[in-house]
């Protein structure tokens, strides 16, 4: 094993150790390098909000917050003694670093004081620990399950509970179930602060959803209207809700590739690629260069689907109904080329542990070319068609806007972060597979309103083609997958030749590899925002814990601060701004 | 056929719906086309047989009315629709000979009495379908087509006054040296709008707006009594185009110097502004309901007072 557990030795731990004295955070070692720090729960609310108002360059996303259920894990060496442990990843833009924060906590039933007054995305992840964990957030302002249905019972992260419908009592569903069923989805307009007595009129009270034509998806928004203004805004997910999070618990690391596609279902090969970079952190695999050029000539194809989808969709839903068809046109044309390499259309999961599945087939190129020549003048049409239309730009600029320090305090990244005129993109920041030897852009917006997360999108097109032009002409030689104990499947080649290959290929292709235990994270640009996979491995062949970090999660929750006060048909303008998909948000 | 006027009523009426109906395809076919994909193609020459099996299947679907619904008007509701598209088009002269009614002094104000009653229908399918998107739908298009039915009569009265009449006959025969298109440009654009307007087709289609209220007004219609909504909805589209062709572009008045051939003129003009319409659909996004209702009231209504003023003032300075 090459692998190194890296010690957190930044100073932001050293500052912590000095500031907290009395009870000095302990650092954690962990295969991705971020400053591991387990805290006190008492000394948590003082510890985080030192992060965000405290330091110079202070830690102001609020990136992640998610907990391991510890009582079945058998690598904790030197962690304080736990049975949930709740994490919460910051992120400083201005430091470009990050933190990771643990809490210990003890018993069946736990709590923890509620951050909800230090960041406002806190509530809906912690309303996801809770239903997941069941763990409690003290001061939480409505602490209710988020994506199991509020009949559920358990908490299903926890590994006492099943995984499999195989392992649990057969469900059946009979009359009186039904109703209670359908009785729980009902809403109290006042459990959600939402009143229908308005004094002299009534406000209607509206569910947009769970199946409506403009909330891609299945996602239910609960608005109070007055006439047909929005008064107040409440978003209601996880109707998509499939448990990919427990999926990854039961699988091998090399055969849960194929679920994280479907995650962001319009990104493609760009989910593989976070969760991959997290396990070659971990094997200490280098990917060759071809390799990483490879991944990023196709997350850039991908990028470029997706925003196609967004664009023609955007239009759409201001009640344009013909761009969507030219972009479909387009996306096929893209996804031939994708095809031809991997085989498969949208979900190709075609990156593998330590590189590509294959290599490039022959006459590629002429393909990626033929590509390239195509889609600049198309672009140049949708911008007349589209962007340029009067009636559009009156229904999208000024709306939904929001500044960049709204944005970071909602976890907003990505293009809808950029729009802010803030030009932050994970390529550029801390560049992966290779982004450091590209000269692209970061197009940025000035409003961040619902218009310019659409011009965003549109310039993203753009650099995607250069870079893909980038790949195209200097596509280096070589592997396309490392010559490692733990690339799976192994490189065959000189099995036949010494024993110590074929044992380790052999077990790499049957059990699947098996990873040193510890804790690893990676991170990528992708299509919505950032889209981070934090893995713990307990020195088995799969995950002991997975946590999908994904952008349209805390997109989504910021919906009725950018919608209150605006009319429906701004809110349908405002929803398709925010690029998500369903799957993105509830895993 | 003036001896005829029951038979002639007939064949107008028969033709219109047929004509509605085989609309229904060629708006399909005509979005396919411009919309780069093939739209219904399969069935029948060109795909034409594809709005027989449309019509055989919404004729077969399951007449569902809601259990919350007000029975009687959400079944009336539909039918006024029907019924105000087809008694327009009483007072439409399809040629000198066959016409209903074009003659009839009032027909100009009959004609806008009548497809000013279609809004009931959106209104009341709304309000008894008891449900909210429904309802919203139908809030808007009340709105909607008050505003724009002001100024859709007060954009004609420019050619009431050119022509010295209100009979559709009269105002076709008043453009035999000059269509109306030419001096009534801007009543004309304004008519254009209202008539988009009151037929709530894309990009006015507010009262719809597939993407914001699922269905508008008509999201509890299914079966046949949607059918009618659908065909109601064709019919106007038919009904605007042909009064765009009588008030702006001569009627049946052959263009250019061209041989007479009365029908086939109107029809060709008639169906050169339905293509128009499907066009609009295809090319346009669709403004906010509060952007449609100031430009209404705020730009349209001052400018076709504008347009009655000026008209008025140079008929006046000319005699």
């Amino acid at each position: 094993m090459s692998a190194v557990l890296d010690a957190p030795a930044s100073d932001i731990a050293a500052e912590l150790r000095q500031r907290f004295a009395d009870a000095a955070p302990r650092p954690q070692p962990t295969f991705d390098g971020i400053p591991t720090l387990w805290v006190e729960a008492s000394q948590l609310l003082a510890v985080l909000r030192h992060l965000k108002h405290g330091v110079v360059q202070p830690y102001l996303l609020l990136f992640d917050l998610t907990a391991i259920d510890e009582r079945v894990r058998v690598h904790r060496d030197g962690q304080p003694a736990s049975d949930f442990t709740v994490v919460y990843h910051l992120i400083s833009l201005a430091r470009n670093s990050d933190i990771r924060i643990k809490v210990a906590l003890r018993g069946p039933a736990p709590s923890l004081p509620s951050i909800t007054a230090l960041w406002r995305n806190a509530d809906w992840y912690e309303r996801e620990v809770w239903d997941l964990f069941g763990i409690r957030f003290d001061g939480h302002p409505h602490l209710v399950r988020i994506m199991m249905p509020r009949t559920w019972e358990g908490h299903p992260l926890r590994k006492d509970h099943y995984a499999r419908a195989t392992e649990a009592e057969r469900f059946g569903m009979d009359e009186a179930g039904m109703d209670r069923e359908q009785a729980a989805l009902k809403i109290d307009p006042a459990e959600w602060g939402m009143q229908t007595d308005g004094g002299d009129h009534d406000f209607m009270i509206l569910n947009l959803g769970p199946n409506h034509p403009s909330v891609h998806g299945v996602f239910r928004i609960m608005l109070q209207l007055d006439g047909e203004e929005v008064v107040e805004a409440v978003p209601d997910i996880g109707y998509h809700h499939r448990g990919a999070e427990k999926m990854g618990e039961r699988q091998s690391w090399h055969s849960y590739i194929p679920y994280t596609d479907r995650i962001d279902y319009l990104g493609g090969v760009m989910n593989n690629l976070p969760y991959l970079m997290a396990i070659e952190k971990m094997a200490g695999i280098t990917v060759p260069a071809r390799a990483q050029t490879i991944r990023v000539m196709l997350c850039e194809f991908f990028r470029i689907t997706s925003h196609l989808l967004f664009y023609g969709t955007y239009a759409q839903d201001v009640g344009s109904m013909s761009p969507v068809f030219y972009m479909f046109v387009d996306r096929q044309k893209a996804y031939d080329v994708i095809e031809a390499i991997t085989g498969f259309r949208m979900h190709p999961a075609w990156f593998r542990i330590g590189g590509v599945a294959a290599d490039l087939p022959q006459g590629w190129e002429r393909l990626v070319r033929e590509f390239l020549d195509w889609m600049p003048k198309r672009l140049r049409d949708y911008e007349k068609m589209a962007l340029k239309n009067t009636i559009l730009r009156k229904r999208s600029i000024g709306i939904g806007a929001y500044d960049a320090d709204e944005a970071i305090e909602w976890g907003v990244t990505g293009p809808n972060l950029r729009a802010t005129g803030l030009a932050w993109d994970l390529r550029k920041a801390r560049p992966y597979s290779g982004y450091e030897n590209f000269d692209f852009e970061i197009p940025t917006g000035n409003n961040g309103d619902v218009y310019d997360r659409c011009l965003v999108r549109v310039e993203e097109i753009r650099q995607s083609l250069r870079i893909i032009e980038q790949c195209l002409k200097h596509m280096p030689s070589g592997d396309y997958k490392a010559r490692h104990p733990l690339t799976t499947p192994p490189v065959k080649e000189r099995t036949m030749q010494d024993i110590d290959t074929l044992i380790h290929h052999f077990l790499g292709v049957s059990w699947g590899p098996v990873m040193p235990p510890g804790e690893t994270f990676g991170m990528v640009e992708g299509t919505k925002g950032l889209n981070g996979y934090y893995l713990v491995s307990d020195g088995g062949t799969g995950s002991y814990r997975t946590r999908i970090r994904t952008p349209s999660f805390p997109h989504l929750q910021q919906i009725p601060a950018m919608a209150r006060g605006f009319m429906v048909a701004d809110l349908i303008a405002i929803i398709a701004s925010i690029d998500f998909v369903m799957a993105d948000v509830d895993r | 056929m003036n001896g005829s006027p029951l038979l002639t009523a007939a064949l107008i009426l028969g033709g219109l719906v047929t004509v509605s109906a085989l609309l229904i395809w060629a708006e399909r076919r005509l979005l396919g086309l411009w919309q780069d994909r093939y739209g219904p193609n399969r069935a029948g020459l060109f795909g034409i047989g594809h709005v027989l099996a449309d019509m055989i299947k919404i004729f077969m679907k399951d007449d569902w009315i809601p259990p919350f619904a007000d029975r009687v008007v959400f079944t009336l509701a539909p039918a006024i629709v029907m019924a105000a598209g087809l008694l327009a088009f009483a007072v439409v002269p399809l040629s000198p000979q066959i016409h209903v009614a074009a003659d009839w002094n009032i027909a100009l104000l009959f004609f806008l009495a009548v497809s000013s009653l279609a809004v009931y229908s959106v209104l009341l399918g709304g309000w008894a379908s008891n449900s909210k998107y429904a309802l919203l739908g139908a809030l808007r298009a009340s709105a909607q087509t008050i505003a724009y039915e002001v100024f859709m009569g007060l954009a004609l009265m420019g050619i009431v006054a050119q022509a010295g009449t209100f009979s559709l006959t009269g105002i076709v025969e008043a453009q035999r040296d000059l269509w109306f298109i030419v001096p009534q440009l801007l009543g004309f654009m304004i008519f254009l709008v209202a008539a988009l307007a009151e037929t709530h087709r894309a990009p006015l289609d507010l009262p719809e707006a597939e993407h914001e209220l699922t269905a508008g007004f008509h999201t509890e219609y299914s079966g046949m009594k949607f059918g009618m909504f659908f065909v109601g909805e064709y019919a106007g589209v038919a009904l605007a185009s042909a009064m765009l062709t009588t008030l702006f572009f001569g009627g049946w008045l052959a263009p250019f110097g061209l041989p007479e051939a009365p029908l086939l003129w109107f029809a060709l003009k008639t169906a050169f502004f339905i293509v128009c319409f499907i066009w609009l659909r295809a090319a346009l996004p669709r403004p906010r309901y509060d952007q449609l209702m100031s430009f209404g009231w705020k730009v349209l209504l001052p400018l076709s007072l504008v347009n009655v003023a000026v008209t008025g003032a140079v008929i006046l300075w000319r005699s």
